[in-house]
């Protein structure tokens, strides 16, 4: 791949004697979006203010636009946007307002009554900040992200405590952009989030990076096998589960046993055949071709969510 | 320049939109003011002119909670973390509150004298450059003192509990509230080290005595050494996050705000103008117009 427009290497970020992050490294093409994918606490949110020159590293380089956020943070300020968590407006501020006023901070710009069309804003033109509704509020974050026609976005949690419904928008919000070949760097714990919306994605863990590549490359990891979990009446043993025909891999999930299998119908049928005859009886059973959750279950044990 | 024209902008509508502001800017000012006139002055002109300065200090004053309140609240709220992810510098955040603010006092003040003149005939306001210096820089600095305490406290209770300590001696040791000459000696002594005296003893004189602003050369100066010093401390100390929270070495060098006017006192409490002056502007008031039924309460 040619130029990158974002380029980590071995960040490392502490805040007292909690490490954050520990030896991040990742670069970004332009025109791509990329995911950091991982458990709340695992470092994403420390390196992406990183990158947006909001806190300074311990050690490892960054440059984003060719510029290093901790040496130019006014410059690169006027090239990347971004969608923060756990940000907020004054309550008494209304919607073009806030649009107008952060227009005029950038040297480039975006015409806010276009972007106010574009996030279908143009009903809220007139209202306070305090009284728009959550949906409303995060397609405001995100056309606010935009103002400078940034030439990188980074959108931090983008649907973090949104109901499913306006996480929908903000996916076909996300996919228009990505339409725009803008480059999108993005966190998240949802997986489906980043299996729907990133060319790549980081999976980070304890302020690591334990794989990268795209959703499918990772996928394929897990050997092209499809997962079945099953629910039992009583305990089975693992050593029996595996020798069923066609498991490849099997775990012990929440009380559930997750099975990898090559062959997913005379998998079901052995395991029912197995089951009757140690009087053992299925309480559910979900199939599912493999996701990045099981990725993420396979190189670290947990769940991905709490 | 131009971000900092936009954000006083938004200071200024956002403060006028808050019912907050329309009691520290409005109600409060205004209760003093009709309290010093109508009160104490029992609506006489002479005193009347004389209350004013205190209740000029008073409402130049009340910058001091309305910032420190706006700017906790702003970075508690990720407010201020928003702003940071945008080319914005805290400098142009800091100034452009401070700026907003003194434009929000200029109409308070303005009515102030408009009361004075057609509800109370007061005809002679004395010197009004030197008042009109004074409370620009009284204003700002008071303004910028806020800002320190604003950036070295973490939660808005803090901010508070700060606010009232130097609240409290601010106005009722200085003149503000009582007249200086009319307090104990203890604490007039303890006056001339706190930078509301110098406001308040100023506008004073500027009102009563025409004093020019040459001759105030220590009030303004004084104030106006101690807002560049008060803004360049708020700065250095300004934190976008709610999360970075202060040091203790930080708090310290707050102390250094109070440098100027402990030397400054110093100098004052061996050659005692400030409160001879003070003495005399109160000796006059009571003097001539000492008689029976127009006597002011406060002054026997």
């Amino acid at each position: 791949m040619g130029n990158p427009i974002l380029r980590v290497e071995n960040l490392v970020k502490s805040y007292g004697n909690v490490e954050a992050v520990r030896g991040v490294s990742f670069s970004v093409e332009e025109g791509e979006v990329f995911g950091l994918l991982g458990p709340n606490g695992a470092g994403k949110t420390s390196t992406v203010e990183i990158l947006e020159g909001l806190r300074d590293p311990d050690s490892g380089t960054v440059s984003v636009c060719g510029l290093n956020p901790q040496t130019n943070s006014t410059e690169l300020k006027h090239e990347i946007g971004a969608a923060l968590q756990s940000t907020s407006l004054p309550d008494k501020l209304r919607v073009m307002e806030a649009l107008r006023l952060f227009a005029g901070f950038y040297k480039r710009r975006r015409s806010p009554e276009d972007l106010l069309k574009r996030f279908g804003l143009e009903e809220k033109r007139n209202t306070f900040y305090s009284q728009l509704s959550g949906g409303q509020k995060q397609r405001l974050a995100l056309a606010m992200a935009l103002v400078n026609d940034p030439k990188v976005l980074f959108f931090d949690e983008p649907t973090a405590g949104l109901d499913p419904q306006v996480r929908r928008e903000i996916y076909d919000i996300i996919e228009e952009l990505k339409r725009d070949k803008k480059t999108i760097v993005m966190t998240t714990h949802y997986i489906e989030e980043a299996e729907h919306l990133c060319d790549r994605v980081a999976i980070v863990d304890h302020g690591k990076v334990i794989a990268l590549g795209t959703p499918r490359d990772l996928k394929s990891h897990s050997g092209g096998t499809t997962r079945i979990e099953v629910r039992l009446s009583q305990p089975a043993s693992n050593g029996a589960l595996s020798t069923l025909e066609g498991v490849t891999d099997v775990r012990e999930l929440d009380g559930a046993y997750v099975l990898h299998s090559r062959k997913p119908p005379k998998t079901i049928v052995d395991l029912v055949k197995h089951l009757e005859g140690n009087a053992n009886e299925l309480v559910s059973l979900e199939i599912a071709s493999p996701s990045l959750e099981d990725v993420f279950i396979e190189l670290t044990g947990r769940r991905l969510r709490d | 320049m131009k971000h900092f024209l936009s954000l006083t902008r938004m200071r200024i509508q956002l403060t006028v939109r808050n019912k907050m502001f329309i009691f520290f800017t409005l109600v409060m000012p205004f209760a003093f003011f009709f309290l010093y006139a109508g009160v104490f002055a029992k609506g006489e002109p002479h005193a009347v002119a004389y209350f004013l300065g205190p209740a000029l200090a008073l409402t130049v004053m009340g910058s001091f909670w309305g910032l420190s309140a706006a700017l906790v609240m702003y970075r508690e709220q990720g407010i201020l973390r928003r702003f940071h992810v945008t080319p914005i510098t805290a400098s142009d955040m800091l100034a452009s509150s401070v700026v907003a603010n003194f434009v929000l006092v200029l109409p308070t003040v303005i009515a102030q004298f408009l009361f004075c003149r057609f509800i109370f005939h007061v005809t002679q306001f004395g010197n009004l450059f030197s008042v009109f210096l004074l409370i620009a820089v009284g204003t700002v600095s008071f303004a910028s003192m806020g800002l320190v305490v604003a950036s070295v406290t973490n939660t808005m209770q803090e901010t508070q509990v700060i606010n009232q300590l130097i609240w409290l001696p601010l106005i009722f040791l200085s003149g503000a509230t009582l007249p200086l000459a009319f307090l104990p000696k203890i604490a007039q002594h303890f006056a001339v080290f706190l930078p509301a005296t110098y406001l308040v003893q100023g506008l004073q004189a500027a009102i009563v005595d025409s004093t020019t602003p040459w001759h105030l050369l220590v009030q303004i100066g004084s104030l106006a050494f101690w807002t560049v010093l008060t803004f360049f401390l708020a700065v250095q100390l300004f934190r976008w996050e709610p999360e970075v929270k202060t040091h203790r070495r930080a708090k310290i060098l707050v102390a250094a705000t109070a440098i100027p006017f402990l030397l400054l006192g110093i100098w004052e409490y061996r050659v005692g103008t400030i409160t001879s002056s003070a003495q005399s502007m109160y000796d006059a008031l009571s003097g001539p117009h000492r008689s029976g039924s127009q006597q002011n309460p406060m002054l026997k």
